[in-house]
């Protein structure tokens, strides 16, 4: 987990120390960036030179490198932490099974993952049902 | 590991660093900007150095020593911006 704004290291130390601190009682416990060009986010393509901020952009990066997914926010509305949790889960089991399984929409732990075969064609409503899309 | 650095008053940069993909980007300059700001799914995630504060320490961080790692990716706004 990488945090990245266009605050100075000066004020991300001061944030941990007078206000994150006292909401989880110990250091933030990855490195908060300091971007204060938007130079990373230009490169992300999330900064708002009008503003002079970077929007909500969150990245998930696998392990060789790769963008695997993104979501970008206007400020005023935070993210679903629950939401990235899912993904990075639903990713790994996507690449532990070396892309032999496939997560349909909804998946989350415990349910049911299809296996992308020619057999499947055609027959997915056999396998999985439109309720399991939405949360239980 | 993040290198630690002495905090001073020179403002420390965030950089890119050059990948040998955009180095082959040959581009017209009045494209080139839109086209280095799109991100693709599936495509190499820009590679770059930026100081940070990490507990309790001022450290410099470069997406490359990460990997092997999956990696959660997260701008916001600003520091105490409520949300």
């Amino acid at each position: 987990m990488l945090s990245v704004s266009v605050d100075s290291h000066f004020v991300h130390k001061m944030w941990n120390d007078q206000e994150l601190k006292k909401m989880i009682g110990k250091d933030i416990p990855f490195p908060m960036l300091s971007d204060q060009s938007g130079a990373i986010g230009t490169l992300y393509g999330i900064y708002d030179e009008e503003a002079g901020v970077e929007t909500r952009g969150r990245f998930l990066i696998d392990p060789d490198g790769n963008v695997q997914a993104f979501e970008v926010l206007t400020p005023p509305v935070g993210r679903n932490v629950a939401e990235a949790i899912r993904q990075i889960e639903a990713f790994q089991l996507v690449r532990a099974s070396k892309g032999t399984e496939a997560t349909p929409s909804g998946w989350k732990p415990g349910k049911k993952v299809l296996r992308p075969s020619i057999e499947l064609v055609g027959n997915v409503w056999r396998e999985w049902d439109v309720k399991d899309a939405l949360d239980d | 590991m993040p290198k630690e650095f002495k905090p001073g008053c020179e403002r420390p940069k965030a950089s890119m660093v050059a990948t040998a993909s955009a180095e082959e980007q040959v581009l017209p300059s009045d494209v080139t900007k839109e086209v280095q700001s799109m991100i693709k799914v599936g495509k190499p995630a820009p590679e770059f150095s930026a100081p940070a504060f990490y507990q309790g320490k001022f450290v410099n961080v470069d997406l490359a020593e990460y990997k092997g790692k999956w990696v959660l990716l997260c701008f916001y706004p600003g520091d105490f911006t409520f949300v």
